[in-house]
């Protein structure tokens, strides 16, 4: 069963795409992803680029409506993703709860819908 | 209890069984649960003509599989020829492995799992462990039956979707998990009981479920002092229902209740489920609830009731579980063991927002007010009590009271 873990970190926390790199590979981070590679549950995620580097497309009646930001303003921003493959939510739990962004700002866990359902 | 109340408590046993066995093998519990329920509508139909099969998981099961084939011709069809498919189904080998209270167990802690919205586990579980449907609990919860079953519904597709597990808790996780079951059983329980009074047989009957799923929990978890505190807290409760009402169908107050006529049998089950509790005791709410409740039991021995240590008690779940309802708790007590002054102050510093609407606090307010003299603040209490309590019988007894303040 895979489940995408996306963190939510608050906007001001990594300001630039540098600062996220730095994040990615620095201590609090390296070491979160280490911790999922050593456990064998990583299938995959990536960091992402600030909200402010973020564009918002909606095509309505074949024009498109192009804005800058992020879909959704808030004080936490989705800052990346994992997906892990556990046996169960509460597996899902108990890696999501070691997420740095759990402690700063906060992590959703979304089930993965499987191409051919078990 | 009736024979029909006998035949319920026997195929909502066997329906939450079946559940919990068959969600626990496969994960799913939507197909299951519908399937079963219609089952359980059968089984309340049939039995009470032709009597309990042997096995009810059984008969259940092989009901259910029969509806879910067979859609169409169902509703003759299933009962007719259930005895054949009973037998078909004892030969079944796995039937009887896995129908085991463990199972149940398992499925209250998943109904009542953090991932779980924290208003529908009461009814998940009341549902997926004892099979009532959405239309006899949405009363209870005032909500609109169709509202209720929609939201049962995504309960149950994020069990599956999220796939909740079927594993018990590991040990230190258990205690945060535990307490959101032992919650979400109370409130079944309360729900149950508030309604009792007004003659609400459906609420009533749902007090019953919750003192059932307590038992499960606390024959199933021996060593969890909290869930014997909540089995021991619902059982006391249980056992002065008789006296709650006098034989005009007058409400009767706690102090004022014939101690003869509480069940002694509900009060010494409850005993026992306060010594297993004392066995391992933890710091819990319902630990202290029940033990406030065993302290009113004092006068079944002809004991005066010890308010100053019930006051006490009071304290300890106000420190540990600061609700409206344990404060003004503190403060009834607190005017009971004579301490006036204290009683009205601690009703003061309860917020207004929370007090205004609360009926407990306004009869406590009124009461303690009398007990101070100031007969025009008590008979305002009285009035703003009143107002706020749907049941008659409790209503004419604060009319009598406000009455007899001679303001």
């Amino acid at each position: 069963m895979q489940y995408m873990i996306l963190n939510y970190t608050p906007a001001t926390e990594y300001p630039d795409g540098d600062a996220v790199r730095a994040a990615a590979e620095g201590e609090l981070w390296g070491a979160y992803t280490r911790a999922l590679v050593e456990a064998g549950v990583l299938v995959g995620g990536n960091a992402l680029h600030p909200p402010h580097a973020a564009t918002t497309l909606r095509v309505r009646d074949e024009a498109r409506d192009i804005q800058d930001g992020p879909y959704a303003a808030s004080k936490e921003q989705l800052g990346g993703y994992y997906i892990i493959d556990v046996p169960d939510l509460d597996a899902a739990l108990a890696f999501a709860a070691l997420n740095p962004a759990a402690a700063s700002g906060a992590v959703e866990i979304r089930p993965v819908v499987a191409r051919d359902p078990a | 209890m009736s024979a029909e109340a006998e035949i319920e408590r026997v195929a909502r046993l066997a329906y939450g069984r079946l559940v919990a066995t068959l969600a626990a093998r496969t994960g799913s519990v939507s197909a299951a649960a519908d399937a079963l329920s219609e089952a359980l509508v059968r089984a309340l139909e049939t039995w009470p003509l032709r009597g309990v099969p042997e096995r009810p998981e059984a008969w259940l099961a092989a009901v259910a599989r029969n509806l879910a084939a067979d859609a169409g011709r169902r509703a003759r069809v299933a009962t007719a020829a259930v005895d054949h498919l009973v037998l078909l189904e004892e030969e079944r080998a796995d039937m009887g492995e896995a129908a085991t209270p463990d199972r149940i167990l398992s499925l209250m802690f998943v109904c009542a799992h953090p991932a779980i919205d924290a208003r529908m586990r009461t009814p998940l579980m009341l549902q997926l462990v004892l099979g009532l449907d959405a239309r006899r609990m949405a009363g209870a919860f005032l909500v609109p039956p169709g509202t209720l079953g929609q939201r049962l519904t995504r309960a149950r597709a994020k069990i599956e979707a999220a796939r909740i597990g079927f594993a018990l808790p590991a040990a230190d996780d258990l205690a945060p998990r535990l307490a959101h079951v032992l919650d979400a059983v109370y409130a079944a329980y309360t729900v149950g009981a508030d309604g009792d009074g007004a003659g609400d047989a459906k609420a009533s009957s749902l007090a019953r479920e919750a003192v059932w799923l307590a038992r499960l929990l606390a024959a199933q978890m021996p060593r969890a002092a909290e869930a014997q505190g909540l089995l021991a807290l619902l059982l006391y409760g249980e056992a002065r229902r008789p006296a709650r009402t006098d034989a005009a169908g007058r409400f009767v107050p706690l102090a004022e209740q014939d101690a003869v006529r509480w069940n002694a049998g509900l009060v010494a089950e409850a005993d026992l489920a306060m010594a297993r509790a004392a066995a391992a005791p933890s710091l819990g709410r319902y630990q202290l609830e029940a033990a406030i409740q065993a302290a009113h039991m004092d006068r079944r021995h002809a004991r005066p009731t010890n308010w100053t240590a019930i006051a006490g008690l009071y304290r300890g779940l106000v420190a540990l579980h600061p609700t409206t309802g344990a404060k003004v708790g503190l403060a009834a007590a607190l005017a009971e063991a004579g301490d006036t002054a204290a009683s009205l102050a601690a009703l003061d510093a309860i917020d207004p927002a929370h007090a205004a609407g609360y009926q407990p606090f306004w009869a406590v307010r009124a009461h303690a007010l009398r007990l101070a003299g100031d007969r025009t603040g008590s008979a305002a209490a009285y009035n703003r009590a009143i107002a706020l309590t749907a049941d008659p019988a409790v209503r004419s007894f604060l009319v009598g009271r406000k009455a007899g303040l001679g303001a």
